[in-house]
C-alpha cells in the first residue's frame, strides 16, 4: 500500500468530501489563496471556487458563527480554527450554539459541522500555540471529539466526520502532519466512536491520544526488550468514548496506564481512569496510572517545555510501575 | 399593503400582546419556571418585518422572542406547550421560554444569550447565498436577525457584520432599539449617539426607522430585502421602539422613572393603538372590525393555554433523546 502524510490525508479526505457533497464547503483564515497554514486545504480553492473555499477574516468567533448558522440550513461547514487555542475566541458558537441546537430544539435542528484545528505541543510555540484542550469539547454534551493519530485513521475519520449530523471538534496534533502511513487508494470511512488496538499484548494496557500514540508505540517497543508485551489502544474519538475496547484489555492485562498530552488535572487520563475502575475494578492488579502533562502553561524553552509534557521514558516507567518492576 | 396583510399584521400585534400578557399572569401566578423576557410595546418591529419576508425566509431571534416567532407564523399552541415545558411543545419541553424554534418556518430559534443569533444568522445568510449559487434560478432566501441595543455591544457584531459587508450576504441586522439592556439603560453604554452609525465601521448601509411605527417598519424592512435579495448586501437596519416591562417579569424597575413607561405606552406612541388608527383612517377598518380581530387573537391565546394545560410533560427517558442527530 502507498505511504502518505498525515497532512495528505486530511487534504484528500476535504477533497474527496467536497467532489462528493456540494453542500461541503471549508473556510477559515488562510485557508484559500494560501493553501492553510499547514497547507491542508491547498489545491481545494482553484476546484471548488471562493464560496466553497472561503478565506475568513481573523475572526474565530465568527467563523465558527457562521459555520453553525450554515450547518443549521443544510450545508455541511469545514470551519478550519488554525490553533485550537484560538477557539476560545469562539467558544460561545460551539459550546452554547453549535453542541445546543439539537437538544434544546426538542431533536429538529441539526448542526452537521465540522471544526477542524490542531493541537499539541513540542515544538517551541510557547503558552498559546501548544494547548491541549480537547478536554473543554468533551465536557460539552452534544459534541462529538475526534483525534487521529495515523494518515489513515485521519482520511477515514475526516471523512465520517463530514457526513456526520452532530459538530464534530476533529483536532490534529502539529508535529504529525510530516508523519507517513499507509492510505489505501480506494475510498474507505472509519466510524466514529471506534476505538483501534494499535498494538496487541498481554502485559499492561497502554490508552494513548493522538501523538501520545506513537509515544506509546514506541515505548512498547522498548518495554519488548525486558519482556514486557503492552497493548496499545488509540480511542481515535474522545467523544464517545469506546470504553469496551480498553475495558475489554484490561481483563487481559490487569493493568493500565492512560496516557494524554492534556493538563493532568480534570483530565482525560482521570476520566478513563474513573470509567475503567468502575467497570473492571475486580480485573484489576495495580492501581491505573496517568501520565499526562504538568499542570502549567506549556513553556517556551526546549528543556522545560520537554519536561512539562509526556516523553516515551514517562510511559515506559509507568508501565513498570503497573507492573511492580522496579 | 393589501387589506388582507394589514389585517394579517394588526391581528399577529395583538395576539403578540395578548399571549405575553397571559404569559404575565403565568409567571406570576408561579406556573413558569425559570424566567421569561417579554415582547409589550415592541410588537411593530417584528410584525412589520416579517411581514416583508417570504416563508422560505429565515429570522433569528433572541431571548425576548415570543413576538418574533407569532409575527413569522408560529403556533401559538406549541410555544405555550412549550413554556409549560409539554411534550407538545416546539422543542418538547427541553427550551423553553428562550428556546423556540421552529425550523420548518424559518425560525432558527430564540437565543439565551444576548447576541447568540448574530453569528448564526450571518452563517444563514451564508448558506442562502450558496444555495442560490447551487440551484441556479431560485429565489434566494433572506436572512433578519434581531437583535437589541444592548447585544449591539457583544463582539460577534463587529466580527459578523464585516464578513457580510464583504461576501454580500442576503441578510438584514435588525437592531430593536427598545433603550434597556438587561437592568440598565443601554445609552451610557453606547459610545455613539446613533446606533447605526455601528454599521459604519463595516461599510454597511445603515438606516433608522421608527420602529413603534408598522408601516414605516414594513417598508424600509422591503427595501432591505429586496437589496439582499438581488445579491447587493446586508442593511443594518435600527428599528427605534421602547421595552414596556421590565428585563425579566419581577424585575422592579428601579432603574427608570414610571412616567417614562406611562408615555410609551399612551395610545399616541403604543404601536398597536397606532397602527389601529392607520387601519381606520387609510384601510377602511371601523372599530368594531378591529375589536373582532383582537377577540380572535385573544380566543387563539386561551385555545393555546388550555392545548399547553391539556398536553402531557415528557417521560423521564426523554431526558437521553436527541443528544445526538
Amino acid at each position: 500500500m502507498r505511504e502518505i502524510q498525515y497532512r495528505d490525508a486530511l487534504n484528500e479526505a476535504l477533497n474527496e468530501e467536497m467532489a462528493r457533497d456540494p453542500r461541503v464547503f471549508v473556510l477559515g483564515e488562510d485557508v484559500g489563496r494560501y493553501g492553510g497554514v499547514l497547507q491542508i486545504t491547498r489545491g481545494l480553492l482553484d476546484k471548488y471556487g471562493e464560496k466553497r473555499v472561503r478565506d475568513t477574516p481573523i475572526s474565530e468567533a465568527g467563523i465558527m458563527g457562521v459555520a453553525v448558522g450554515a450547518a443549521m440550513t443544510g450545508m455541511r461547514p469545514v470551519a478550519e480554527i488554525m490553533y485550537i487555542d484560538f477557539s476560545a475566541l469562539a467558544m460561545d458558537q460551539i459550546a452554547n450554539q453549535a453542541a445546543k441546537a439539537h437538544y434544546m430544539f426538542g431533536g429538529k435542528a441539526r448542526v452537521p459541522l465540522v471544526m477542524r484545528t490542531q493541537g499539541g505541543g513540542g515544538r517551541g510555540n510557547a503558552a498559546q500555540h501548544s494547548q491541549s484542550l480537547e478536554m473543554w469539547f468533551v465536557h460539552v454534551p452534544g459534541l462529538i471529539v475526534v483525534q487521529p493519530s495515523t494518515p489513515y485513521d485521519a482520511k477515514g475519520l475526516l471523512k465520517s466526520a463530514i457526513r456526520d449530523d452532530n459538530p464534530v471538534i476533529f483536532i490534529e496534533h502539529k508535529l504529525l502532519y510530516s508523519t507517513t502511513g499507509p492510505v489505501p487508494e480506494e475510498e474507505y470511512l472509519i466510524p466514529i466512536g471506534v476505538a483501534d488496538v494499535k498494538r496487541e499484548g498481554k502485559d499492561v494496557t497502554i490508552v494513548a491520544t493522538s501523538r501520545m500514540v506513537l509515544f506509546a508505540l514506541a515505548a512498547a517497543d522498548t518495554l519488548r526488550q525486558r519482556g514486557i508485551e503492552a497493548e496499545v489502544i488509540d480511542p481515535r474519538t474522545l467523544k464517545p468514548l469506546d470504553l469496551e475496547t480498553i475495558v475489554t484489555s484490561v481483563q487481559k492485562t490487569g493493568r493500565l496506564v492512560v496516557v494524554n498530552e492534556g493538563a493532568l488535572t480534570g483530565g482525560f487520563t482521570a476520566e478513563v481512569a474513573a470509567r475503567v475502575q468502575r467497570a473492571a475494578f475486580d480485573w484489576l492488579d495495580a492501581p491505573i496510572l496517568q501520565v499526562a502533562s504538568e499542570d502549567v502553561p506549556l513553556p517556551y524553552s526546549g528543556v522545560l517545555e520537554l519536561e512539562a509534557i509526556p516523553s516515551e521514558q514517562d510511559i515506559v516507567n509507568a508501565a513498570l510501575e503497573a507492573l511492580y518492576w522496579n | 399593503m393589501d387589506k388582507g396583510l394589514a389585517e394579517q399584521a394588526y391581528r399577529r400585534m395583538y395576539a403578540i400582546r395578548a399571549f405575553e400578557e397571559k404569559v404575565e399572569q403565568l409567571f406570576a401566578a408561579g406556573e413558569l419556571p425559570g424566567f421569561v423576557h417579554l415582547y409589550m410595546g415592541e410588537e411593530a418591529c417584528a410584525v412589520g418585518v416579517c411581514s416583508a419576508l417570504k416563508e422560505g425566509d429565515y429570522i433569528t431571534s433572541t431571548h425576548r422572542g415570543h413576538g418574533h416567532c407569532l409575527a413569522k407564523g408560529g403556533d401559538p399552541r406549541r410555544m405555550m406547550a412549550e413554556l409549560l415545558g409539554k411534550t407538545t411543545g416546539y422543542c418538547k419541553g427541553k427550551g423553553g421560554s428562550m428556546h423556540i424554534a421552529d425550523l420548518d418556518l424559518g425560525i432558527l430559534g430564540a437565543n439565551g444569550i444576548v447576541g447568540g443569533g448574530i453569528g448564526l444568522a450571518t452563517g444563514a445568510a451564508y448558506s442562502a447565498d450558496l444555495h442560490a449559487d447551487l440551484e441556479p434560478g431560485i429565489r434566494r432566501k433572506v436572512v433578519v436577525c434581531f437583535f437589541g441595543d444592548g447585544a449591539s455591544n457583544q463582539g460577534i457584531l463587529a466580527e459578523v457584520g464585516n464578513m457580510a459587508v464583504l461576501w454580500r450576504l442576503p441578510i438584514i441586522y435588525l437592531c430593536e432599539e427598545n433603550q434597556y439592556a438587561e437592568f440598565s439603560p443601554s445609552k451610557p453604554f453606547i459610545a455613539v449617539d446613533r446606533l447605526e452609525l455601528k454599521a459604519q465601521a463595516f461599510g454597511m448601509r445603515a438606516v433608522t426607522v421608527d420602529g413603534n411605527d408598522l408601516l414605516a417598519v414594513l417598508e424600509t424592512t422591503r427595501l432591505a430585502v429586496e437589496l439582499a435579495r438581488d445579491g447587493q448586501g446586508p442593511t443594518f437596519l435600527v428599528a427605534k421602539t421602547y421595552r414596556i416591562e421590565g428585563h425579566t417579569v419581577g424585575d422592579p424597575l428601579t432603574y427608570r422613572p414610571k412616567e417614562e413607561t406611562a408615555a410609551w405606552k399612551s395610545p399616541e406612541r403604543d404601536p398597536i393603538s397606532r397602527f389601529g388608527r392607520r387601519l381606520m383612517a387609510e384601510f377602511g377598518f371601523v372599530e368594531r372590525d378591529l375589536e373582532e380581530l383582537r377577540q380572535r387573537a385573544r380566543a387563539a391565546i386561551e385555545d393555546a393555554l388550555q392545548f399547553a394545560v391539556d398536553s402531557p410533560e415528557p417521560e423521564v427517558t426523554a431526558l437521553w433523546e436527541d443528544v445526538y442527530a
